[in-house]
């Protein structure tokens, strides 16, 4: 039960005696209810671009892109999780951020979720059709979804990160 | 991504205490017969509660989280906005049966009630009925509830189901009182379920299985019939959504059936609580545990309007000695309504005055699927509560604009005949 929580609530009742991990994840469990086991789409089958990402434990994305900057974004699972977008909070262009910063926040009608940096670099872009297009993280969450381009101030940090097939495993392992 | 979910749903919040095991092993009990005490992961030493439309629920893609005690349905395979429109545009139903439904009989009823509510029961018309508060002896609120007097010799209770415990506690408390003193009053806690049906097509879906005219049928009227062949139903034109909808008491042993025969019409979908939540808010209902509780007046809580006149003359509730004098006094806080936009305003954001002073502090709020602005509830200094005052809140430490808006904030469409 390594995994970090993907929910945490807000409301007034919760105990708060309930450790952190299981407090987590909340949502991910209805989820998982659904008769049929988690195959979902693999990543694998949406995109040719899907060879190159790698995940955080928080469900963000990484792609290093040919001129060496990372677009991110977050996973499939996370928007199931998360239901319609409703908002995007997104850093400034030349916000610099240290791996695991906060850089921004997603908003469906019911949750909140914050956006930690993977990586440690500079915001050089951020995806401006999100503001009048927030679903476009449901719809395409590893292409048109996309938040927000950085530089890779260390490279070795994308190497650390989960491949697509360690995030499935990841996937299934906090599922359970 | 860290997420943060602010659920507020039904009558009261929404107590997440379950794990993902915890869930999981919720819905999966159902069929295995399997107890919730086996599950360490949960918190709450009695099992969670299952209404008679927990199978079904699943059957139908619900997505179950533990609220109040009860597994409920947060949601089924509709996404939340579509779920909230549906309502709004067609009709849907709601699984309520988690809500106390109490009979309250004997020829002293009015009475015994009128001694824990604010509402003019006395005045009420045969089969009407009213929203209305139990208060405490501080002047807070204890829970909100519907008190219908239904012309079969009874009151009829709605309450909250998270204040179940603390409700029914409360009636047998001053019925034993009662008793003791030689009246005569008796309390029925009841056992059936009851499901909502909500949206302008409700009283077109309704109506071809009634033999009664649903015109007549005028909003916060009730009454008993055959729905779609099963007696012995109570329906009541009133709930949750601001549409024009009923909630209907069945027996347990049909309520399948029912919502079966409801669904079988196309234009009709389940709904969870999740959309209830967002329907609620923009129909500028409280829900309680956010907007109302024991520490708020229904005077700070602009609930003036649920105190019977008479009972404002007769001070005859718990905590009348307090409210009423606020009435003329006002109170130093009252709750508003907000519409901002930008990132979505949720319970706990501090609401600002113009000039950076923390006047309050917000107790819902959500994105509005109707308006796509963001809307909310919230306590604010007095001074601050006029309609179009422009306010400030605080979110993830910057300030966003907001102003003070009347309730509800998406035109209600109760029906009145």
């Amino acid at each position: 039960m390594a995994a970090s929580g993907l929910l945490r609530s807000f409301s007034s009742n919760f105990s708060t005696a309930w450790p952190l991990l299981t407090r987590s994840a909340l949502l991910l469990a209805p989820l998982r209810l659904s008769p049929k086991p988690y195959n979902g789409r693999t990543i694998a089958s949406s995109s040719r671009l899907s060879a190159a990402l790698k995940f955080t434990d928080k469900h963000e994305w990484v792609r290093v892109d040919d001129n060496g900057t990372g677009t991110v974004g977050i996973s499939n699972f996370a928007q199931e999780a998360l239901g319609d977008v409703v908002y995007c909070g997104l850093p400034e262009v030349g916000t610099q951020l240290a791996q695991q910063d906060e850089f921004g926040a997603l908003e469906s009608v019911k949750a909140a979720s914050e956006l930690y940096s993977p990586l440690t670099g500079e915001v050089v872009e951020v995806n401006t059709l999100l503001a009048d297009n927030p679903g476009l993280v449901n719809k395409s969450c590893y292409k048109d979804g996309w938040l927000m381009k950085m530089t890779i101030a260390n490279p070795a940090e994308v190497d650390a990160l989960m491949d697509e097939a360690a995030y499935e495993k990841y996937i299934r392992s906090i599922e359970d | 991504m860290w997420a943060r979910l602010t659920v507020t749903v039904g009558r009261s919040v929404l107590g997440l205490r379950a794990s993902r095991e915890g869930l999981r092993r919720v819905a999966g009990a159902g069929c295995a017969g399997r107890t919730h005490q086996e599950t360490r992961d949960f918190s709450v030493e009695a099992a969670v509660k299952k209404t008679p439309l927990f199978d079904f629920h699943r059957y139908h893609g619900g997505k179950m989280v533990e609220f109040a005690g009860w597994s409920m349905p947060v949601q089924y395979k509709d996404t939340h906005i579509v779920s909230h429109m549906h309502t709004r545009e067609h009709c849907s139903i709601f699984d309520v049966s988690h809500m106390l439904q109490t009979k309250i009989h004997g020829k002293d009823r009015i009475k015994f009630m009128e001694s824990l509510v604010v509402a003019d029961i006395a005045e009420l018309k045969d089969n009407q009925g009213t929203l209305s508060l139990f208060t405490n002896e501080k002047g807070g609120i204890m829970d909100d509830l519907i008190v219908t007097k239904t012309d079969q010799g009874y009151l009829y209770v709605v309450s909250n189901a998270g204040c179940a415990d603390k409700d029914s506690l409360h009636m047998k408390a001053r019925l034993a009182e009662y008793k003791a003193a030689g009246l005569d009053v008796d309390l029925e806690f009841i056992d059936e379920a009851l499901i909502a049906l909500q949206g302008p097509t409700m009283a077109q879906t309704l109506q071809a299985g009634l033999k009664e005219d649903l015109s007549k049928l005028t909003f916060m009227t009730s009454a008993l019939v055959t729905v779609f062949g099963i007696p012995e139903c109570r329906v009541t034109r009133c709930g949750y959504t601001g549409e024009d909808g009923v909630e209907i008491s069945v027996p347990r042993l049909r309520v399948v059936e029912l919502a079966e025969k409801l669904l079988s019409n196309s234009k009709v979908k389940l709904a969870g609580l999740g959309a209830r939540d967002s329907l609620r808010l923009e129909a500028g209902l409280c829900l309680y545990g956010n907007d109302i509780d024991e520490t708020t007046t229904p005077v700070e809580a602009s609930l003036v309007w649920t105190i019977g006149k008479r009972r404002r003359q007769m001070k005859d509730f718990p905590g009348a000695d307090i409210i009423v004098p606020q009435i003329k006094a006002k109170t130093a806080r009252k709750r508003v309504g907000l519409v901002s936009t930008g990132p979505p305003v949720r319970q706990h954001t501090s609401i600002l005055s113009p000039d950076g002073q923390v006047i309050g502090e917000v107790t819902s709020g959500c994105p509005s699927p109707c308006l796509k602005k963001n809307i909310a509830m919230g306590y604010v200094d007095a001074a601050f509560s006029k309609n179009g005052t422009a306010l400030q809140v605080e979110i993830r430490k910057k300030t966003v604009p907001a102003v003070v808006s009347k309730m509800p904030f998406v035109p209600t469409s109760y029906y009145s005949g």
